[in-house]
């Protein structure tokens, strides 16, 4: 093993690279990215970054001697344009091409755009994916009164509540019954729909748009029922799609994603995915994660893989939205139908446990730091704290906690 | 110039030259000390970048927010005496010089 090609320089991207040279890999690592800058964290461009509060430099995950230090040769503004599976070697968007013996994708996802025939080629409609996307943005945000954002996922509502920390008028639309879709529980959805109601926020919730309005700048929507919103600037945000049109050209396995098995290895022996691009097939069924900590977990894995070193992919989902003050942790995988358990800690913390037959399968904890520090740790040994502590708000955590361990060692 | 060192759960040492004003957390995540993850980056929200600091620096520091203490009940390395996380500290010239620990979970 001599030389290591990874296609994207985003969080996946980087901590495989680092993996490699923290378990002493020796030989040529290539890092290559189509964005301008080098690998940075995304999650601030819907917090801190777009309020105006961090630089651009403070985004990076490595200073850019670090790259030089590590001699990871990182090359950024370029893309791989295809990928020779029989020649083993990429060639880039600058001509060049490049051999490799271990191919890594971490490509990560775009976020969706609204369908054409809705857009029509308005300008003042953004999706936010790149720091680029902010740059672009953020002028006509300055210049703004008010903004919608279509879709009331985690990314749209954190925008949203910044937005309404910029002073705008802020509506949020969202086509299904209730905020977060299917990844929250009903509770959760409620508990956040009610503090953006409180901080001025206007939601439209089971409303689809029909229309955007304006000619050439948008001016605004329309809804289902009739209401009309005016609006200067129209963000999007109905979820993201993993990028596999490269892996896919290449003639690689593709699921709900670019599919690898538990090491993160492709159809392809000699090719490895991690990040929001990769699918990862496993004993219970197939995963796909969009989170900062599946990035670096993977890249990790397939660091661990190509040394053949490492132990393979065991998830740890868990997940962090800051939105107003409201600091909400989640754990775990939710499903629709789980058996919620609601846990009122104080006046505004609360947390909400998932149960799935009998077992605890995830929690989101809202301005519950203990409780989600709790329940990620039970999910991740496999155990389940009785509901009847959970919901007992005088119990306190930390006695639930020991008492279900208790019980563990005591079988 | 402020140098900190870090001692790493093997025992190995970094020195990792830090920025007044910057969090702690960045400057070890930006040399890469072994085990400061730092998954969510700054917003206290996963206890990834834990480590306990020398006492009279944690003496001059004042109190945690109630966020920060919570999380750290429930880190991974167990809790010791003085440990913070490393993202809701400054760095500040006084701590020129001084060593870090990463705890081991
Ligand atoms: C606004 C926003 C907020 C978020 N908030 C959170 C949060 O609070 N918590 C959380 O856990 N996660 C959050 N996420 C998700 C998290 O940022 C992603 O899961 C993570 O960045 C995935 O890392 P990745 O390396 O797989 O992909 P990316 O970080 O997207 O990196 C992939 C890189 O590959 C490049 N690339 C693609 N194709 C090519 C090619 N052919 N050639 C060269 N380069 C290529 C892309 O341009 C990109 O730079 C957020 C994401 C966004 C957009
Ligand atoms: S970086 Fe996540 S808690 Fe400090």
């Amino acid at each position: 093993m001599k030389q290591i090609v990874i296609i994207g320089a985003g969080q996946a991207g980087l901590s495989c690279a680092a993996k490699l040279r923290a378990d002493g890999f020796e030989g040529e690592i290539t890092l290559i990215g189509n964005e301008k800058d080098a690998p940075y964290q995304r999650p601030p461009l819907s917090k801190a970054y777009l309020l105006g509060n961090l630089d651009a430099e403070r985004l990076l995950l490595r200073p850019l001697t670090w790259y030089d230090q590590h001699q990871v040769d990182l090359r950024t503004g370029v893309a791989v344009a295809t990928i020779d599976r029989a020649g083993k070697a990429v060639t880039l968007s600058d001509g060049k091409s490049l051999s490799y013996d271990a191919l890594v994708l971490a490509t990560g996802a775009e976020a969706r755009p609204l369908p054409e025939d809705l857009l029509g080629g308005r300008s003042g409609v953004h999706t936010i994916r790149d720091r680029s996307d902010i740059e672009m943005m953020r002028p006509e945000l300055d210049a703004a009164q008010s903004v919608l954002v279509i879709g009331g996922g985690y990314i749209g509502l954190e925008m949203a509540a910044v937005a309404r920390g910029l002073g705008l008028g802020v509506n949020v639309v969202e086509a299904a019954p209730a905020l977060l879709g299917r990844v929250a529980c009903r509770e959760t959805a409620a508990a956040i729909a009610e503090l953006h109601e409180e901080r001025g926020v206007r939601l439209h919730i089971g409303q689809g748009v029909t229309e955007l309005t304006g000619e050439t700048q948008v001016t605004g929507a329309r809804l289902a029922d009739g209401t009309e919103i005016s609006a200067d600037v129209v963000i999007v945000g109905i979820g993201a799609a993993p990028r596999t049109a490269l892996a896919e050209a290449a003639g690689l396995d593709i699921a709900n994603g670019i599919l690898v098995d538990a090491t993160g290895r492709t159809s392809d022996p000699a090719i490895y995915a991690a990040g929001d691009c990769a699918c990862y097939r496993l004993p219970d069924g197939d995963l796909r994660l969009e989170s900062v900590g599946n990035a670096i977990d993977t890249g990790e894995v397939v660091a661990g893989s190509i040394l053949e070193s490492g132990a393979g992919y065991t998830p740890k989902p868990w997940f962090w939205s800051d939105q107003f003050d409201l600091k909400l942790q989640i754990a775990g995988r939710a499903q629709p139908g789980d058996m919620i358990v609601v846990r009122i800690s104080t006046i505004g913390a609360r947390s909400h446990w998932y149960y799935r037959d009998g077992v605890l399968a995830a929690i989101d904890a809202l301005n519950s730091p203990r409780a989600y520090q709790v329940g990620r740790k039970l999910i991740l040994d496999g155990l389940t704290p009785d509901p009847g502590a959970i919901a007992d708000p005088h119990r306190p955590i930390k006695d639930i906690f020991n008492e279900t361990r208790a019980a563990l060692f005591a079988r | 110039m402020i140098t900190i060192k870090f001692i790493q759960p093997d025992g190995s040492e970094k020195l990792v030259s830090a920025m007044n004003g910057r969090s702690l957390m960045e400057a070890a995540q930006g040399a890469g000390v072994v085990g400061i993850v730092a998954e969510c980056g700054g917003s206290a929200a996963c206890a990834t970048c834990h480590v306990v600091l020398p006492q009279e620096v944690f003496d001059r520091l004042g109190a945690p927010e109630e966020h920060e203490e919570d999380m750290l009940d429930f880190a991974d390395a167990p809790r010791q005496t003085c440990s913070r996380l490393s993202c809701q500290v400054r760095v500040t010239p006084d701590m020129d010089g001084i060593i870090v620990r990463v705890p081991t979970a």
